[in-house]
């Protein structure tokens, strides 16, 4: 039984008549609530595998659903819809279509780690949520998120030279998610630093731009963290089809099916 | 007392890992850092031929990777330079060795990748316990104490009202620290105190600061940057209100994201506020009486100038 800091009944299925009469007696108003029934046949009862077989998902299976990750929850706190314990209920459950309602704001964790901090059964639920983000578009159900663009170009980086390159990073994020080099704030930025910025230290910027930092001795560990990323990629692919594989074999008719 | 003194010795000459953030935005950090350790006489040698800690960026693609990365760093500390204490001022990769020592003592898969990658490599592998890691706060609080930074610095900072933010890395998730909350002289998970500590001693007067270790939304700052002007918002409102002429910091990510929302606030949701930010290295040093260039100060997005001039900090 989950606990009440989010409903599963929606909104929109709470059905109130003004005005009903039953055998002669008047209950309209809120004595004539019902909620409607609704019928979940999808259950994709490997949901849990599915996710944790990604980055970060792998102790999904230890929550108890005490709801200390969402109580915690720093984006929790501007946006009530961010609820990690739920998630990891609907995830648990195999309620995909539910989870597919979140799916555009799952990848906004801020990695503040207060849940994976407070967490009685060590879930990192951080981790999960960032497995669920991979999941989401590995699924094809979202775009890549601009999180997930800036932490590509910077990861790239850090494999190509060791290192990165803060203005790098901030230009080939903003092209790659297509947006104006030039913000407002940004200009408001380099106003206010070119006003007391010695000439030093522009040219100091300028000469990263072209000399950029590098680490020494990189290039045995470049190949190496290569062949690890492409190893690691092609086990969770043969992961996530075994887990397909068993899923076909081991349920011929859904659900609604049996019903019938 | 041998004992005490041998740990004193031990923090006075320490690995200095920079991290690729003090080399570039938050380079005033690094050189505050290096002016306040020459000032109070404490040697720091750069790892030789360090690289990315692994970040949270590297981490949310393969955490494996991110360890391997942080253990190289260790590696290199230990078998270059034969240290073993290696300071990190920046929270990330403060935060990313310790999470290295915690996986590589307790996970043994963790263990297996990084003796694989760094066989490959050509190095040698990082092992648990070799060196100890620390962040800025600890080697001076460690080193120097409160005490002797009382001595040296005369009580500069006094009429300074500061707000000591910490963010999340130096403190979450506090398994990866097994050292702290051990009851008095150690450091606080829940109500970090060392910054405090270090800049009271220096004279400034710490106010109370409810959003001590609240997030900056760091992580997301130029990929969700509305939510981190939200937070960032927040804590700078939560810093003015408890009367605060400034916010000292201790991590590149929470610094520059509490400058660039700044700005960005007024920019996108018209709020203005008007506290600046300085590293807590850059107050120390200003306590210790350095000029203001020598710290970096004039690099700050963040400008401070007058607050200086007013407060007759130099």
């Amino acid at each position: 039984m989950p606990i009440h800091e989010k409903s599963l009944i929606r909104p929109e299925n709470l059905k109130v008549h003004e005005t009903l009469a039953i055998d002669g007696i008047d209950v309209s108003g809120h004595w004539s609530t019902f909620i409607e029934t609704r019928v979940v046949p999808d259950y994709n009862e490997n949901l849990e595998l599915e996710i944790a077989a990604f980055p970060g998902g792998s102790k999904i299976h230890r929550c108890f659903q005490c709801g200390s990750c969402t109580n915690a929850c720093t984006v929790n706190a501007i946006e009530p819809r961010f609820n990690p314990r739920y998630w990891i209920y609907l995830i648990r459950m195999g309620m995909e279509q539910e989870l597919l309602r979140d799916k555009d704001i799952i990848w906004q964790c801020v990695s503040c780690h207060k849940c994976t901090n407070i967490c009685p059964r060590s879930v990192e639920p951080e981790g999960v949520m960032k497995a669920t983000a991979l999941w989401l578009e590995d699924k094809g159900y979202v775009p890549k998120s601009p999180a997930h663009v800036f932490d590509e170009e910077f990861s790239r980086q850090v494999i190509e030279r060791g290192k990165i390159e803060d203005t790098e990073v901030l230009h080939k994020f903003l092209s790659k998610t297509k947006q104006p080099l030039v913000q407002d704030w940004l200009v408001a930025i380099m106003w206010g630093i070119a006003r007391r910025l010695p000439v030093k230290w522009g040219i100091k910027t300028a000469l990263a731009q072209v000399f950029k930092p590098k680490a020494r001795r990189w290039k045995n560990v470049r190949s190496a963290i290569s062949d690890y990323i492409y190893e690691e990629d092609e086990m969770r692919r043969q992961k996530l089809q075994t887990i397909a594989a068993a899923r076909t074999s081991q349920t011929p008719q859904t659900h609604l099916e049996a019903a019938e | 007392m041998v004992d005490v003194t041998d740990k004193i010795m031990k923090y006075r000459d320490v690995a200095y890992y920079s991290g690729c953030a003090l080399e570039g935005s938050a380079n005033g950090y690094d050189v505050s850092t290096r002016a306040v350790a020459k000032s109070l006489g404490l040697r720091i040698k750069d790892v030789t031929d360090w690289n990315c800690c692994g970040a949270m960026e590297v981490k949310n693609i393969d955490p494996g990777l991110q360890t391997y990365l942080s253990s190289r760093v260790l590696s290199n500390a230990v078998n270059i330079d034969h240290a073993n204490v290696v300071m990190a001022p920046c929270n990330g990769c403060y935060h990313n060795l310790k999470k290295a020592e915690y996986d590589l003592t307790n996970d043994p898969k963790s263990k297996e990748t990084v003796d694989r990658l760094s066989a490959k490599a050509g190095h040698e592998a990082y092992q648990a316990g070799q060196a100890e890691t620390i962040h800025a706060l600890d080697w001076i609080k460690a080193a120097i104490g409160e005490e002797g930074l009382r001595k040296r610095t005369k009580g500069r900072l006094a009429g300074l009202k500061v707000a000591n933010y910490y963010g999340c890395m130096y403190v979450r998730p506090r398994h990866i620290f097994p050292e702290k909350d051990k009851g008095p002289g150690s450091e606080s998970t829940s109500r970090p105190h060392f910054m405090d500590d270090l800049l009271a001693a220096a004279g400034a007067e710490n106010v109370e600061f409810p959003l001590k270790t609240a997030c900056c939304g760091g992580a997301h700052t130029l990929s969700d940057s509305d939510t981190s002007t939200k937070l960032v918002l927040n804590i700078l409102q939560a810093a003015e209100a408890s009367g605060a002429d400034v916010i000292a910091t201790e991590c590149p990510t929470c610094h520059s994201g509490l400058e660039m929302h700044q700005v960005r606030a007024e920019k996108r949701f018209g709020k203005k506020t008007r506290i600046t930010m300085l590293y807590f290295t850059q107050l120390l040093g200003l306590a210790l009486g350095i000029g203001p260039r020598r710290l970096g100060i004039h690099t700050n997005i963040s400008d401070s100038t007058d607050l200086i001039i007013d407060k007759r900090l130099t």
